[in-house]
């Protein structure tokens, strides 16, 4: 017998009695107002979140905000910049990006995360190894929790999907939180 | 009602005051107590150490003592959880779970059947309350701080009967004390340092007094207390329900 | 460094040599478990959230076998390469052989415990395989040549000035400047470029999904995606028991994770890897390593549930005072207390003695693991398979004999009352590990039974 068979067999002769699954349910309370929510969590966890009304409006702040990111790539194409539409080969080619904007497809309140997949990204590694991060997402595109979260990516198809929320940390050194470990220093979310 | 009065064994060696003010307490509550005189003790320390299966002789003398009363208290969370749980004697099985049915715990022994509504003690001091982890996280007398769960105390229930009584805001209000059996002497620097800071989190809240459900806990406490000479004194809450 | 052999007492006593540095190391995790607590009881649902992963794990346990294999089916269709390893020795040869047939001699490694369980570091040093891990955390402890001491903040028993130090060692930093800011960049800039070069990465997986074949990996720094985004190679390690039925599950596991861990809402990254990207290899390692042995125990298989968020650790009294280290295993505290005997009971037979019993960490597990109740459990187990020390066993056996005998009771309580009383100094010394730093009780006249013959004489 190989390992694999082994370590079957051995599981299969030591599991329990069959027990059912337990039905997930979705602990809404009712009234949760997510845009507020979604400002507050992302505010605690060290994001900036910005509610703004045209893409013009984001264009604004990004040329205010980001005056020394001298290689940004837009994903969107709303907002054209150079380089954004570009395919890259290699993901190596990304390491000098010291800003990317990109869609996502919905926020969650209770935890401000954003969900990206790849189908959207030129290469996954590009909200990593972006210096700063810039996500826009719709305002009706807020679900309340993780429950509704999976239950909107329900069964889609993707190579890897990211749940991001804020700029990447660390708080190893005695528990004091550095923002910008390996990831983003910043991640800015536009609420459009 | 008759209840059998079960007095752990270093309280009966140690500190009889205790066992003799839960007596009393259980008198006035309007309870007729027998006190079995040939107890020894639950077991619990053995089967803590990982012997229970050397405890048969002590629950079968256990069994004997205890049977033919509608309840047995004590004034022990500890001791009143290990019966609870572990109390089993293969010759008389039907006795021996009745007995884990019917054994209480003093403090819930007053709450849940007696159902004290008033009760008539004074202690005007200032005072700390430890909760026993047996008592508290295994027998459930009060709310314990990890559970996201309505607030409620049994044992304090009855202090704020008690007149004069104040009872101090703990910064850690549920942490172990660190006396745990026979870990007091196998871990002696854990459990010495978590006596200690247990006791420092009281004195910072200026306390003239520990008051607790365990008699173990605050022996532990007590003998950091008088090794820092220090004035404050541990009481058991039987004591403190039995002063006027 | 070797811990073998070694026993708990023994080394939290030497931890406990320094007292402010025990405070401190009390304090910050004690800091963890408040940060706990006030997410927890933000959500009203907690411990129905709690019941329903505990339930979902049990559903787990008791379906393993056709859920690894559906997650090897989904897996495989997905373009993923899966291996079977029987135990650590395999596991680490898989890696190996995975490195060595891609000319890989050096890589980048994401947090895993399950590679700490097995050793993996010093197994492919020993090939010539250079490793660098990438959490903060495990980077430090790495370049202290040490093991981590908690499963979630590995280098917790370390201070900044400690850290300061290692660093200017190791990556050039200014001598003296120890801002965690200043060496978290630091790290970050030494990092980046082994991030950049390394052709192979390593993570962990926190959970796997049967349904779909995708696996999970929660980092809050980014370095699991930053490694494997960039790498030709990339390698995933999971325990068999990190399987969860379906996608839709991960909200519950998802919730509860980093909140129990941190008491943040979620970690910064929750990456789910399905397929490899184009040109991309993808593997992943399914190990067993003694656990399904642990799966026929029945009164220990409920551990098998931990999703490591390390709740227990924080909030274990014993833990925060002795430090992970004194725990000479891969995981420390309750869990890994009741998790490192199933794998080797002689070796690690002083672990479960090292609790008061005291129930926090029961409470705090977000899967409901019966923690408490298993070390107790542990502690029969051991001690009929012949680990309890022989004067313990000495000692219990004339308890038993005194405790059942109310005679030999009444008598000897007597006698050593009357001893404690008229020669104090037989116990009152340093022998006495009672008496080192705290006062024997004051023994009375008489016990209550004697009182209570005397006053009570009708009954």
């Amino acid at each position: 017998m190989n390992s694999r068979e082994k370590i079957l067999a051995a599981v299969k002769n030591n599991q329990p009695a069959q027990s059912k699954l337990p039905e997930v349910r979705s602990f809404l309370k009712p009234g949760t107002e997510v845009l507020e929510k979604y400002i507050n969590v992302l505010t605690a966890i060290g994001g900036v979140a910005n509610v703004v009304n045209s893409y013009a409006e984001i264009e604004n702040i990004v040329r205010q905000e980001y005056k020394e990111a001298q290689r940004i790539i837009s994903l969107c194409n709303e907002l054209p910049m150079p380089g954004g539409k570009e395919k890259y080969a290699d993901p190596h080619e990304l390491e000098t990006v010291d800003l990317a904007i990109m869609n996502a497809q919905f926020g969650v309140a209770e935890n401000a995360a954003v969900w990206v997949t790849d189908d959207m990204l030129p290469q996954r590694v590009l909200p990593f190894i972006t210096q700063q991060l810039a996500v826009i997402i719709n305002r009706n595109d807020i679900v309340p929790t993780m429950h509704h979260a999976y239950e909107r990516i329900g069964d889609s198809d993707y190579g890897f999907g990211v749940f991001i929320a804020g700029p990447s940390k660390t708080a190893d050194i005695e528990q004091s939180l550095v923002l910008g470990a390996h990831g983003p220093k910043t991640m800015r979310v536009f609420i459009l | 009602m008759t209840v059998a009065l079960f007095i752990p064994c270093y309280i009966d060696q140690f500190y009889p005051q205790v066992a003799i003010a839960t007596l009393q307490v259980l008198e006035k509550a309007g309870v007729t107590v027998v006190y079995p005189p040939k107890q020894t003790c639950c077991g619990q320390p053995m089967a803590n150490s990982g012997f229970e299966h050397l405890t048969g002789s002590c629950n079968e003398l256990f069994v004997k003592n205890f049977t033919g009363f509608d309840y047995i208290v004590c004034p022990s969370g500890s001791c009143t959880l290990h019966v609870k749980q572990h109390l089993h004697d293969a010759e008389n099985e039907k006795e021996a779970e009745f007995i884990r049915t019917h054994v209480y715990e003093l403090t819930e022994f007053l709450t849940d059947i007696v159902q004290v509504e008033q009760w008539d003690a004074r202690f005007p001091h200032k005072v700390g309350m430890h909760q026993s982890c047996h008592g508290q996280r295994g027998l459930k007398l009060s709310q314990m701080s990890e559970l996201v769960a309505e607030p409620f105390s049994k044992p304090d229930k009855l202090l704020k009967m008690v007149e004069g009584l104040e009872i101090v805001e703990l910064s850690r209000p549920d942490e172990c004390c660190g006396f745990g059996g026979t870990f007091c002497v196998t871990e002696e620097s854990v459990s010495v340092k978590m006596g200690k800071d247990r006791v420092d989190d009281h004195l910072n809240h200026g306390v003239e007094y520990i008051i607790g459900g365990d008699m173990s806990c605050l022996m532990h406490m007590e003998g950091i207390l008088r090794r820092q000479k220090s004035k404050v004194q541990v009481k058991h809450i039987a004591e403190i329900l039995n002063s006027h | 460094m070797d811990q073998s052999n070694k026993d708990h007492a023994l080394l939290a006593a030497q931890f406990n040599e320094d007292e402010p540095r025990v405070n401190w190391h009390d304090e910050t995790l004690w800091w963890v478990r408040s940060k706990r607590d006030k997410a927890a009881h933000a959500l009203p649902e907690w411990e129905q959230l709690r019941e329903v992963a505990s339930q979902i794990k049990h559903n787990v346990l008791s379906n393993l076998n056709e859920y690894l294999l559906q997650f090897e089916e989904k897996a495989r269709a997905n373009g993923v390469i899966v291996h079977w390893a029987a135990d650590a020795k395999e596991h680490n040869e898989i890696v190996y052989a995975l490195l060595h047939q891609n000319g890989i001699s050096r890589i980048v490694k994401s947090k895993s415990m399950l590679t700490e369980e097995c050793h993996l570091n010093s197994y492919l040093e020993q090939q010539g395989i250079e490793v660098t891990d990438t959490d903060l955390g495990e980077r430090i402890v790495q370049l202290a040549n040490e093991p981590p001491s908690h499963i979630v903040l590995p280098c917790i028993h370390k201070k900044k000035e400690e850290i300061g130090e290692l660093f200017h060692e190791h990556l050039g930093t200014p001598a003296g400047n120890s801002d965690p800011k200043f060496l978290a960049n630091a790290a970050r800039l030494n990092l980046r470029e082994k991030f950049l070069t390394r052709r192979a990465a390593m993570t962990g997986v926190n959970f796997a999904i049967a349904e779909t074949g995708e696996f999970v990996v929660c980092t809050n720094e980014g370095n699991a995606d930053m490694g494997a985004h960039l790498a030709d190679v990339h390698i995933a390690c999971m325990g068999i028991e990190k399987i969860v039925p379906q996608r839709n599950h991960l909200s519950v596991f998802l919730r509860l994770l980093a909140r129990s861990a941190t008491g943040q809402p979620i970690t910064t990254y929750s990456s789910h890897f399905k397929k490899p990207r184009k040109g991309q290899e993808m593997h992943i390692v399914l190990v067993d390593n003694g656990r399904s042995v642990q799966l026929g125990r029945a009164d220990f298989r409920n551990a098998l549930k931990c999703i490591r968020c390390g709740a227990c650790m924080n909030t274990c009294p014993v833990y925060r005072r002795s430090g992970g280290h004194s725990y000479h295993t891969a995981i420390a505290g309750p869990i890994g207390s009741i998790l490192a005997p199933n794998l080797d009971m002689r070796k690690y037979a002083d672990l479960p003695f090292a609790s008061t019993l005291c129930g926090s960490c029961s409470n705090v597990c977000p899967v409901k693991i019966d923690i408490h109740d298993q070390l107790y459990k542990w502690r029969q187990v051991l001690v009929k398979e012949g680990y309890a020390p022989a004067a313990k066993k000495m000692a219990m056996r004339g308890m038993t004999f005194t405790l059942s005998r109310p005679g030999a009771y009444q008598f000897a309580g007597k006698a050593g009352r009357w001893v404690m009383d008229k020669m104090p100094f037989i116990v009152n010394n340093k022998l006495n590990p009672w008496y080192k730093q705290r006062e024997m009780p004051e023994p009375p006249k008489q016990s209550f039974g004697e009182w209570y013959k005397k006053n009570r004489k009708e009954v």
